[in-house]
């Protein structure tokens, strides 16, 4: 075991994971992180927590991270390196893990520009890739990249993620193997709509035997509405939503729509399941929580594993 | 070349407001190519000045000047008999320039009328775009001659990120995403090779975050 998480276990055991997230609130209160979990709680085998997504200030992830885990939900704590330079993304490294947190999602970060301070300076002192392999470097080898000795090496399941959709597509592949190389145990998808376009990934990913070396999550968001799918085709960079699905949920009257978007992505879970190479799906229900043991349920993924 | 901005006449006039006789200094480097602070831009300069503070009814004496070079220091001394005179001095050099005239010049007030913008290039008449950010270390070898630092939004090392999408940054529709500039160059130059490798993390030591940088050339002092 690299990290001994309840993540690592229930894949390393062959299972179909299922994972979710926790967006931490716009201000201090514990009560309204507590509030999600308990949704969340049950129903999957890790709970990602964002990380000033979209880079709007939020409560931190490291604290959203134990605020969970007090409630006995194993978090996975994302870490983005828009906001710490290499100094502060190992000290954080070593403090998540110091209080327990064992799974970590190492990413980029949406550009400042998006979020409330667009006058904010960034940082990307090193790159989510570079991320990964400074967490593994200490992981593995007891060592900070500096070359200095740890006292006591952090303790991470190292996730990375990829979007498929975004372009140019063919490094889109060749970009997850320079990741796995660089030390990813598992990888979590942007939310995946054009299921033949992520047939086509996933094919070229297992010709070159990536899914014997990474745990491939599979990346899905429940649709509420029409309007919805319309304003994340139009307004998300790299969020390929094919007019035939928006199609589906737009036939059905306003009053129907959330059902039918959950109807669909439960299909689209099992669908998931069936493909070779897929380990997981990750369930980003984005503010809509009360629904994951419904979509999770639905797909026959409840009750979820214990694995000792 | 270093290029620039007018900073709006409102905040000009208003630095100006404490002085009624002030040298206006050019300079015939960058900012003349770059049409921002060259000999045309002085004279410019200086009469919309004269005509506000006359509207205004305070006169202001203007002695309009345009350097050869405000970063060196031969061409810098040239105002030394005659800057004395003056209450201050606007300068719409680089910001280089205009804190090398400040340094030379202790007791005189020195103002920016320019706000100083980047290393770039002249893309079209009238339109120029960044290309370095002189962080000391150039890669541009192994990226196709793009440079990942200024052309990728977030400097990344391993781009494209998820924001990339049909060959725009996500940060701005004008924007080109830098790293779809390089793959496309690297495919055509045969060197996805170069792509694929993992790259060290790069020492920003050698960049401003080292604190302010200096060259030194035995050879020629």
């Amino acid at each position: 075991m690299k990290s001994g998480s309840n993540l690592e276990k229930v894949l390393t055991a062959g299972n179909f994971s299922v994972t979710a997230e926790c967006g931490p609130p716009r201000g201090a209160d514990p009560e309204v992180v507590r509030k999600k979990a308990a949704l969340v709680k049950g129903n999957v085998d890790a709970c990602n927590v964002t990380d000033n997504q979209t880079s709007v200030v939020r409560m931190s992830s490291t604290a959203g991270c134990i605020l969970i885990k007090e409630m006995g939900i194993e978090p996975l704590l994302q870490m983005v390196v828009r906001d710490r330079n290499r100094i502060a993304l190992q000290s954080d490294v070593l403090g998540a893990s110091a209080l327990g947190v064992r799974n970590m999602l190492c990413l980029s970060g949406d550009h400042q520009k998006f979020g409330d301070d667009p006058q904010a300076k960034n940082v990307f002192d090193i790159d989510s890739m570079q991320l990964i392999h400074m967490v593994k470097t200490m992981r593995d080898e007891g060592i900070f990249p500096s070359g200095q000795k740890l006292d006591g090496a952090p303790k991470f399941y190292i996730g990375c993620a990829v979007n498929p959709f975004a372009d140019p597509f063919e490094i889109r592949v060749p970009r997850l193997k320079m990741k796995i190389d660089a030390g990813a145990d598992f990888v979590q998808t942007q939310c995946i709509y054009n299921m033949e376009k992520f047939k086509t990934y996933l094919d070229l990913a297992k010709k070159e035997g990536l899914h014997e070396r990474v745990k491939i999550l599979a990346g899905v968001t429940p649709l509420k509405s029409a309007g919805m799918a319309k304003f994340m085709k139009r307004m998300v960079a790299g969020m390929d939503i094919p007019d035939e699905v928006i199609k589906r949920i737009a036939d059905e009257p306003k009053e129907k729509q959330a059902a039918k978007g959950i109807e669909m992505c439960i299909e689209q879970i099992q669908e998931l399941k069936e493909l070779e190479g897929i380990a997981g799906v990750h369930v980003m229900a984005i503010e809509w929580e009360e629904k994951l043991a419904e979509i999770i349920g639905g797909a026959g993924l409840l009750p979820r594993p214990v694995v000792e | 070349m270093i290029t620039g901005t007018p900073k709006p006449i409102e905040e000009i006039l208003q630095m100006l407001e404490p002085y009624d006789n002030i040298v206006l200094a050019g300079c015939y480097g960058c900012v003349t190519v770059c049409r921002v602070g060259g000999e045309k831009e002085v004279e410019i300069l200086a009469s919309t000045i004269r005509l506000a503070r006359e509207a205004a009814g305070k006169k202001i004496t203007i002695k309009e000047v345009c350097l050869e070079r405000q970063c060196d220091p031969e061409y810098v001394e040239t105002m030394r008999p005659y800057v004395e005179d003056f209450q201050a001095v606007l300068s719409i050099a680089c910001g280089a320039g205009i804190q090398f005239l400040a340094e030379k010049y202790l007791t005189t007030p020195l103002l920016p009328g320019i706000n100083t913008g980047f290393l770039g290039v002249t893309e079209r008449q009238g339109e120029w775009a960044e290309r370095c950010q002189g962080c000391g270390d150039c890669v541009l070898h192994l990226t196709g001659g793009i440079c990942p630092v200024t052309r990728c939004a977030k400097s990344l090392f391993h781009g494209p990120c998820g924001g990339s999408s049909q060959g725009i940054c996500e940060v701005d529709k004008s924007v080109p995403c830098g790293w779809q500039l390089i793959v496309d160059r690297l495919k055509s130059l045969n060197q996805m090779d170069n792509y694929t490798k993992l790259k060290p993390y790069k020492g920003w030591n050698s960049s401003r975050d080292g604190g302010p940088r200096r060259i030194v050339r035995e050879d020629m002092i």
